[in-house]
């Protein structure tokens, strides 16, 4: 139905051409499931734009053919493209909010759609914009009509955003990352849908995404991108089981999921005997009643309410909860970042809960409690160079010298493995996971007795994370901190933390040892935040042969 | 609705601090300007007598504070005071003269719009392409070039060598007789009796320093509306729409053009208060009887009433002009709350 032959995309930059995607062949079969999967620059999104023919400005198709229908995609005029877009083929995006127009009503969008490809007039437009938002399952579809998409959350935007793609029908429905960004609950729920509406449809359709575990659930075929290049190809089972490319085997590999060790991650050459960990001691960190409420417009808002735990001496602890469950309320207090409404934080012994979060800073305890950031880019000053960054608390929180001061950041690069020849780099120019260790050495560099990880790895790919996840169990083993880990998934924390508190709406709805709360969750939210996340180990467990094979399987 | 009308009276009452903060500074600035009104205006041959006479009849030999108080009882009563230099009240010179800054300054301010923000759309639309470059040296040199060089450059070649234009004198030709005031507005007054005659005669003065201003103007509308929309068109809702199968100019204009107003119309705001004070330089080239000369004028001979009065007008101009953008604001962009603020 549609295929891509030699596919090759070059971007002009000032630094030259840039070839994006190179010697890429694809078919996709009518009613078939492709998934495209790869890290960030394989080349998986540019694939897809480019037989979209929606490429940004500097990128062109230097070689190859694409057709869908018998129609050349490549050389078809610009007029035409425009009609096969959005009737032919349809695209949804990642990051859904900004996927639509910020000033525009959500049905208006719908609509505009309709009239362009000609399956509305004026007088019956609304009315089948309604019946769109309908067939995504939109709640009062009529009422949301009205609405701007500031004014839905993630998970709504997105149904929107498919409803725009399928408003006409279209034969294939290309799904770029749809559920980055979205909470793990409400990915099951549009994938869910996604996959129902391209059942019912009988439409194609190509899932790219990062997450193997999201394409093994949702897709009759993957192929792995690396590098603008195919490197392997066939059903999930199989590439899952025996996969063949070495780089396949290390994605899977570093794939969270059930029943395995952090080290087990890494490739196997990377693979070092665990470290021995100090013995857990007393409690280093109590909470106790904490409770954070805010003035909202239409009254207070409960951010978090009335929350008691404990972090042991050495122990590591997650905090485990969608957006908006409290969980980074919580961990700026303890930060403290933010004054609480009331309640206690002791930390080894002495409440911090009195002491005001802007006179903190000040305070001796300060260098105790660290953090390491969920956006490695952000959370760097740009105009800082890693030796800069990594310095700056040394400067303000201890009395060392300038000289012993490079000492200490030297010795800090080592610990976390960042080549000192990168120091003197500034935030663009390393890479994600670069970043992420500036990022930890900041945070180690004063000796805190508490890290506070904030998704720490979050915004980077499953292979960069396991190294990260596995750096911080051997930063733990040496330094003897106490992690207090703040995620949404469950399947990460669980490789590094002893014990797991679970978060709903600004209450601890379930805690205890990691190994039971994954085992025997006896809270349904729990179990719901389990279930919904894909795994590979999912597919392996219930492994039932896929009945659909593709072509080149 | 009604919310939206209690914001704006709250609004206009948020406003009323700054406006007696202007009465009080521009009243002691203008007190603290060397210079006597008194010296001045009994002319040369005065001795001190007839000084001190008509420094007791300004009211001039009283305390400062004792000075303040009658004009402040004078403005709440609405009386600006006498203009020295014209002997006319202040109320009545500003009434006459600030519709015609307005007329010039708006019909620029549409003259400069209307070239500059399809400039910049048109820039927009492929940077670093032959019609950027052109966009860029062409609103360049506008506001590069002096208003009063481009103004007696435009009136030597129109006035002077081709003669199209019609003398650079005031806004009327003494040809014409002025339309009735209804809005002060010689355009719109002479377009609402049916006047054309003396619409077109009003025009014609009014085309050369319209050009004038309007050239000056255009470079920073054009940058914004460049830098703005070149935002707008990176945004991921463009890529969607353009998934979507949506025509060019529909994503250029229905969704990537409402999105880049917002900056634009900040920038207008700004420009067009910049040019209302600041066109001095235009209405002494071609006459105008504006409200800039008048007050450089009143300045220059320390005409006290005069210069309080220009001061609070404009004051008075930006709150509203301000509160205009505000709500234009919530209207293009629905996240913004208007009725938040408050």
């Amino acid at each position: 139905m549609l295929s891509i032959k030699n596919l090759a995309v070059t971007f002009q930059t000032r630094k030259g051409p840039v070839e994006a995607v190179r010697d890429v062949n694809l078919k996709l079969a009518k009613a078939e499931t492709l998934g495209i999967v790869g890290e960030s620059g394989s080349g998986k999104s540019v694939t897809s734009y480019a037989l979209m023919r929606i490429l940004d400005a500097g990128g062109s198709i230097t070689a190859g053919d694409i057709s869908y229908s018998n129609i050349d995609l490549r050389n078809a005029s610009s007029k035409s493209m425009q009609d096969i877009r959005g009737r032919e083929i349809s695209m949804i995006f990642q990051n859904p909010r900004a996927a639509l127009n910020p000033i525009r009503k959500v049905g208006l969008q719908i609509e505009d759609v309709l009239r362009r490809h000609s399956r509305a007039t004026r007088y019956d437009a609304k009315e089948k914009a309604i019946k769109a938002l309908e067939s995504v399952q939109i709640k009062n579809a009529e009422s949301r009509y009205d609405a701007y998409p500031f004014e839905l959350s993630g998970g709504m935007c997105q149904r929107v955003v498919i409803a725009i793609a399928l408003a006409c029908d279209p034969k294939v429905l290309i799904a770029d990352e749809p559920t980055t960004g979205l909470d793990i609950t409400t990915q099951k729920t549009v994938m869910d849908l996604i996959k129902q509406l391209s059942a019912e449809r009988n439409m194609s359709s190509i899932l790219i995404t990062h997450d193997l575990g999201l394409a093994a659930q949702y897709c009759d075929r993957i192929v792995v991108m690396k590098d603008g290049a195919l490197v392997e190809e066939g059903n999930p089972a199989q590439l899952f089981h025996h996969a063949q490319h070495e780089y396949t085997q290390k994605l899977v590999a570093a794939t969270p999921r059930k029943g395995v060790t952090i080290r087990e991650l890494l490739p196997k050459n990377m693979q070092l005997e665990e470290p021995e960990r100090p013995a857990i001691g007393a409690p280093l960190l109590e909470v106790k009643n904490l409770v954070k409420t805010y003035k909202g417009k239409s009254g207070p808002v409960h951010a978090v309410k009335d929350i008691s735990f404990t972090v042991k001496k050495g122990a590591s602890v997650a905090l485990v909860g969608e957006s908006g469950c409290g969980k980074s309320t919580t961990s700026s207090m303890i930060a403290r970042l933010l004054d609480p409404t009331s309640g206690e934080i002791l930390f080894d012994g002495q409440n911090l809960a009195q002491l005001s979060a802007k006179s903190f800073a000040k305070n001796d305890l300060r260098k105790d409690i660290q953090m390491v950031f969920q956006d490695a880019t952000d959370s760097l000053n740009p105009r800082f160079s890693a030796q800069d960054c990594i310095e700056e608390p040394l400067r303000h929180l201890t009395d060392l010298n300038r000289g012993s001061r490079r000492f200490k950041v030297d010795e800090l690069a080592d610990l976390v493995g960042l080549p000192k020849t990168l120091l003197s780099r500034y935030p663009h120019q390393l890479s994600g996971g670069q970043k992420a260790r500036v990022g930890i050495a900041r945070a180690i560099a004063v000796d805190p007795k508490l890290l506070i990880l904030d998704e720490p790895t979050a915004a980077l790919d499953v292979s960069i994370q396991a190294i990260v996840l596995n750096l911080l169990a051997d930063l733990r083993a040496e330094l003897g901190m106490s992690y207090l880990f703040v995620s949404h998934d469950l399947h990460v924390v669980q490789l590094l933390c002893d014990e797991v508190i679970v978060m709903k709406d600004g209450q601890i709805v379930e805690q205890g040892l990691t190994a039971d709360v994954m085992q025997t969750p006896k809270s349904d939210y729990t179990k719901s935040l389990l279930e919904a996340a894909p795994s590979i180990s999912n597919l392996i467990t219930n492994n039932t042969p896929n009945p659909r094979k593709g072509e080149f399987a | 609705m009604s919310g939206r009308f209690q914001t704006i009276a709250m609004r206009i009452a948020q406003a009323l601090p700054v406006v007696m903060g202007v009465v009080v500074v521009s009243f002691i600035l203008t007190r603290a300007l060397p210079g006597d009104p008194a010296v001045y205006f009994a002319g040369q041959s005065a001795t001190d007598e007839s000084i001190q006479q008509v420094r007791e009849a300004l009211g001039l030999d009283k305390s400062l504070p004792q000075q303040f108080f009658i004009y402040l009882g004078d403005l709440l009563r609405g009386d600006l005071g006498q203009s020295l230099s014209t002997g006319q009240p202040v109320i009545s010179d500003l009434a006459r003269r600030l519709p015609a800054s307005l007329e010039l300054t708006l019909t620029a301010l549409v003259l400069a719009c209307s070239v500059a923000i399809p400039l910049g759309v048109m820039a927009a639309k492929k940077p670093g392409s032959l019609q950027d470059h052109i966009c860029r040296v062409f609103v360049t040199a506008g506001v590069s070039l002096p208003t009063f060089f481009t103004g007696i450059l435009l009136v030597y070649i129109f006035y002077y060598l081709i003669g199209i234009a019609p003398s650079p004198l005031g806004r009327l030709d003494f040809l014409y007789i002025e339309p009735d005031h209804i809005t002060g507005f010689y355009l719109i007054d002479s377009a609402l009796v049916g006047d054309w005659e003396t619409f077109f005669g009003a025009l014609k003065q009014l085309v050369l320093p319209a050009i004038t201003l309007a050239l000056f103007t255009m470079a920073p509308i054009a940058r914004m509306t460049r830098a703005a929309m070149l935002t707008a068109l990176s945004s991921d809702f463009i890529r969607t729409a353009k998934a979507a199968g949506l025509t060019n100019s529909k994503v250029l204009y229905g969704y990537a053009f409402r999105n880049a107003l917002l900056p634009v119309i900040t920038t207008l705001g700004m420009v067009f208060s910049f040019m209302l004070g600041a066109n001095v330089l235009v209405e002494k080239v071609f006459a105008w009887p504006g409200i800039g000369s008048y007050a450089v004028e009143a300045l220059v001979s320390s005409d006290y009433a005069a210069v309080q009065g220009f001061v609070l007008t404009m004051a008075i101009l930006f709150v509203l002009l301000n509160l205009i953008i505000d709500i234009s604001y919530s209207l293009i962009d629905p996240r913004i709350g208007f009725e938040a603020q408050s």
